[in-house]
């Protein structure tokens, strides 16, 4: 007994084996830690760096590489960032105010409403309306969509047409805003919805049926504590679903006719374009400081949309924490 | 063969918190000690500084000494890796590797150490161990079945078994019977009387008959409010501690006036 | 119901008065009742002393708190609009999924055949037929989307997997590992067309001004895959039961020992899962690989060398063809709209590979998942 505890004294204070691979996995697990941080600096610095000429650069070029990109009409890179951020916020904003409501419904419906198989089934669906890539989305919307829809954008603009976003004539193919919109509204549907339906089947069941006790009908029911619980994720899964449809290209670029206008005419053709879209039109017929100003517009890109995420991210992080 | 355990003047403190204060207690060699004491007395705490298991939560430090037959398990150039392999821990909920079978959960301890071991010699440990955990007659049949589709108290005894393949000189255990019925708790009670013949057993335990039964020597911890730290109240064998405790608090604890 | 009441309180005329008018008003609508109880209460309708005792509590006339059957009848029917209205959003989902699976499925299957996944676009002049007897295909397409995506993944599981490993098991909630997973957050939310010009600009940077190769592709794709990963690891990782750990713990094993065999064995099916939908997630994109890995007819095996088609790229390359035209002599087999049918064709098999990832990795979650109870 005696010598096996002496045998054991020494082992105690011997390096034990793996010692030396449990300190490499560590670093290699911070390292790749650190690796996410640097990805988004690197975005950052590389994109920065390719855009520079175009911000620092040669005053001539600039203005001639502008001016080719926008057939005279904009002389700065101000001037030709300043309509595409509007028609990337015009067409997204759109697309979020279609989505929100039948997002909403569709979760309250999965949550509250549907019947358990039902409820299972639409989840599937769901999840694959989000799988479903985007350049199918684009070439539905391209050739299915834009024929289809023709006719309500008509009769929208017949009888609505005194309010000036749907003042007509009627674009006809209908490659326009609206139904660029209709489309990323598609898209965006599955983000919102999944998010949504997460937070309200985590209300807690107290809540509800201490109104439901109270007499509540099923309607005050969610209204009362369903919709106040699920409020701030709500609001973060819709600003989630707008970062997304900000940053969409292939919809965008297969769909819609582009123009550089500050315009809020949906139905008529040639108004808008979204920076996404623009970038990968003129990406392969442009020259290098062309691509400079691309880049340029992909950099503004990024901020609008790591800014949105961001607050997303900010409002469920303290919903959360509470 | 089982080793002594003597603790000097040890505080524990999580962060700046100090959990427990000033413990001196000698452990004697293949006996069966347990600690008892009311909620949040810090004994199971002080348990897990035995094998430095305490480490595991963030910030968690102590002052004082450990030493295991005269070795002291906080030296500076000391693993607490190789701490554990001496010193084997079983817990409150039986905890079998889900992705293990009943064979592989066994020889886990060993398996993980990345020892290389033969065929034969592994089923010579496995029945060893099955056998010292009483369990091997009811799984003899199923060892490549997963240890999680066993009973609660098999589970136990297999975590047991898994424990003392590793051959440790000391079993720490944690509250072990409290979520098991009585007619397993009765079965790892046998056992770990059995047991304490090879190691030194300490256990806490809230149940105080089971104290009664299995333990040769007692510890009472005690804390004086909450929010204070816990601290070593009493420590006697236990037919003192039940029958004729020389201390008031403990002899309140016991009687069931408090805790 | 009022009468007795009545009998209870003699001589509060107040409250006769009251009772009197809900009574014969039941019909009307709920505006005017409150009005008529406002005016008939005197201004003090809630408490009404009972008449000998003094400090006993008020009494109170709850016939006034009842709702009108009319006020029921709005919000029954305001509860059926509610119903109706979500119902029909759920429609509104259907509609378009429909609309798109059906297409792709009615306008692909036309030419989704052998020959249309075994040849490649090299030789096919406009709409006529090639010597094979098809109209070209998509090979090169698949091969490509293949390799782009399977480097992607290459870079992307280690990086995103070690990353969740760092914030679960390492880190501890410290701020260095909050940045982390709100950047995390913020990184899966960066456009695809922003993650395609990153690694643009990083190529042609490092490797000289136009670098073209599948490679780029997938470092375009793994910044937009390492998020997923690294999000769908850490939920697995973390439902992982700390006791296992402390089990491992206990019987003297190393930390990376316990992640590895431990810790990682038993969230294997899920990260598995996690890994599989995030590849159907990138499998899909578009816009960063039409700037990084390109477009050509032939097939290209070497991902680090010359231009690589995929298959949305090949998509997107055919529907902006449109139509091809015949010569006025045509030819008997020359078809004017292949393009477009191609384009539906690759689509249709986008969509099943991707949804058939979806399925294997719903799959793998379900049938490997490891019973940790608790």
């Amino acid at each position: 007994m005696r010598e096996e505890s002496d045998v054991t004294t020494e082992q105690l204070d011997q390096p034990v084996s793996g010692k030396r691979a449990d300190a490499i996995f560590k670093g290699v697990a911070y390292a790749c830690g650190i690796i996410i941080l640097l990805a988004l600096a690197a975005v950052t610095v590389f994109l920065l760096y390719r855009a520079w000429p175009i911000i620092a650069g040669d005053r001539q070029a600039k203005v001639e590489t502008i001016e080719s990109f926008t057939g005279g009409r904009a002389h700065n890179f101000l001037q030709f960032v300043g309509p595409l951020v509007f028609g990337t916020v015009l067409v997204a904003g759109l697309a979020l105010l279609i989505a929100f409501f039948v997002a909403i419904g569709i979760a309250l419906f999965i949550t509250h409403y549907a019947p358990k198989s039902l409820a299972s089934a639409l989840n599937y669906i769901v999840d694959l309306l989000a799988a479903i890539p985007s350049v199918v989305y684009g070439l539905w919307g391209g050739i299915v969509l834009v024929p289809a829809i023709e006719p309500f954008w008509a009769f929208l603009a017949k009888y609505l047409g005194w309010i000036p976003i749907f003042a007509g004539p009627v674009a006809n193919p209908a490659r326009t805003v609206g139904t660029t919109a209709v489309v990323l509204a598609v898209m965006i549907l599955p983000i919102i919805t999944s998010m949504s339906r997460d937070i309200f089947a985590q209300t807690p069941r107290l809540y509800e049926e201490a109104a439901l006790a109270l007499g509540a009908t099923k309607w005050e029911m969610v209204r009362l504590a369903v919709l106040p619980f699920g409020k701030s994720g709500v609001v973060s899964a819709s600003m989630l679903g707008l970062g997304r449809a900000l940053g969409e290209t292939m919809a965008v670029l297969m769909i819609l006719s582009p123009g550089l206008k500050y315009s809020v005419k949906l139905l008529q053709a040639s108004q808008n374009q979204t920076i996404a879209a623009n970038i990968a039109a003129q990406y392969p017929e442009a020259n290098s400081q062309g691509v400079s100003a691309l880049i340029g517009t992909g950099l503004v890109l990024f901020l609008i949309t790591f800014l949105v995420n961001y607050l997303a991210r900010r409002i469920t992080r303290k919903q959360v924490a509470k | 063969m089982g080793q002594r355990i003597d603790i000097e003047h040890l505080n524990i403190f999580y962060g700046d918190f100090k959990a427990v204060e000033d413990v001196n207690l000698n452990i004697q060699s293949n006996q069966v000690t347990a600690f008892i004491g009311p909620s949040g007395c810090g004994k199971s705490t002080v348990l897990r500084t035995l094998d430095r298991m305490h480490e595991i939560i963030p910030g968690a430090h102590i002052t004082g000494k450990v030493l295991l037959e005269g070795r002291d398990l906080y030296g500076k150039r000391v693993d607490p890796v190789a701490v554990r392999r001496d010193v084997g821990m079983v817990f409150q909920r039986a905890n079998p590797f889900p992705t293990m079978s009943i064979r592989e959960n066994v020889l886990a301890g060993v398996r993980l150490n990345n020892r290389k071991i033969s065929k034969s010699d592994a089923d010579d440990l496995v029945e060893w161990a099955l056998r010292g955990a009483n369990l091997w007659n009811e799984v003899k049949d199923r060892l490549n079945k997963p240890g999680v589709g066993l009973s609660g108290g098999q589970q136990q005894r297999l975590c047991i078994a898994r424990a003392v393949a590793v051959h440790p000189q000391v079993l720490l255990m944690d509250e072990p019977c409290s979520a098991l019925d009585p007619i397993s708790t009765l079965a790892v009670e046998d056992l770990i009387n059995e047991l304490k013949h090879d190691y030194t057993i300490v256990i806490v335990t809230h149940n105080m008959q089971q104290a009664a039964r299995i333990a040769d020597y007692t510890a009472f911890f005690n804390l004086k409010a909450v929010g204070k730290p816990g601290h070593l109240e009493y420590f006697a064998d236990t037919t003192t501690m039940f029958n004729n405790p020389q201390n008031e608090e403990a002899e309140r604890y016991i009687s069931g006036r408090f805790g | 119901m009022s009468d007795r009441r009545d009998q209870r309180l003699p001589g509060q005329s107040q409250e006769l008065a009251v009772g009197g008018v809900a009574d014969a008003d039941k019909a009307m609508p709920d505006q005017a009742r409150r009005q008529a109880v406002a005016t008939a209460g005197g201004g003090q309708p809630n408490r009404v002393q009972p008449s000998g005792t003094d400090d006993a509590a008020p009494v109170i006339d709850f016939d006034k708190f009842k709702p009108t059957r009319s006020f029921i009848a709005a919000r029954k029917r305001k509860d059926l609009l509610m119903r109706v209205l979500v119902f029909l959003a759920f429609l509104m989902a259907l509609i378009p999924l429909i609309s798109v699976l059906w297409t792709t499925l009615a306008a692909g299957i036309k030419r989704l055949n052998w020959n249309f996944l075994t040849y490649n676009m090299s030789g096919v002049i406009g709409g006529l037929q090639t010597p094979s007897g098809g109209y070209g295909g998509i090979e090169h397409a698949i091969i490509g989307t293949l390799e782009v995506t399977l480097g992607a993944m290459v870079i992307s599981v280690p990086i995103g997997l070690m990353c969740a490993v760092y914030l679960v098991e390492y880190a501890h909630g410290g701020r260095l590992a909050r940045a982390i997973s709100l950047l995390v957050d913020v990184m899966s939310g960066i456009p695809s067309i922003v993650a395609g010009l990153f690694a643009f600009s990083m190529f042609s940077i490092v490797f000289g001004p136009g670098t073209i190769n599948g490679f780029e592709g997938s470092v375009a794709l793994s910044l937009l895959m390492i998020p997923t990963v690294v999000k769908s690891s850490e939920e697995m990782l973390r439902i992982v039961p700390g006791d296992l750990r402390e089990a491992a713990y206990a019987l003297g094993v190393t930390k990376q020992r316990t992640i590895t065999k431990i810790v990682l064995r038993t969230a294997l099916p899920g990260i598995v899962s996690g890994v599989i939908l995030a590849i159907a997630r990138v499998i899909g994109e578009t816009a960063p690989l039409l700037m990084t890995a390109g477009f050509i007819s032939s097939t290209n095996l070497n991902l680090f060398s010359g231009q690589m088609t995929t298959l949305p790229v090949y998509v997107y390359q055919e529907y902006s063809k449109l139509t091809v035209t015949c010569p006025a002599d045509g030819g008997a087999g020359c078809v004017s709209s292949i393009p477009m049918e191609r384009a539906w064709a690759a689509a249709l098999t986008l969509i099943i590979l991707v949804l058939v990832l979806n399925l294997i990795g719903r799959l793998v979650a379900r049938v490997f998942s490891v019973k940790t109870e608790r």
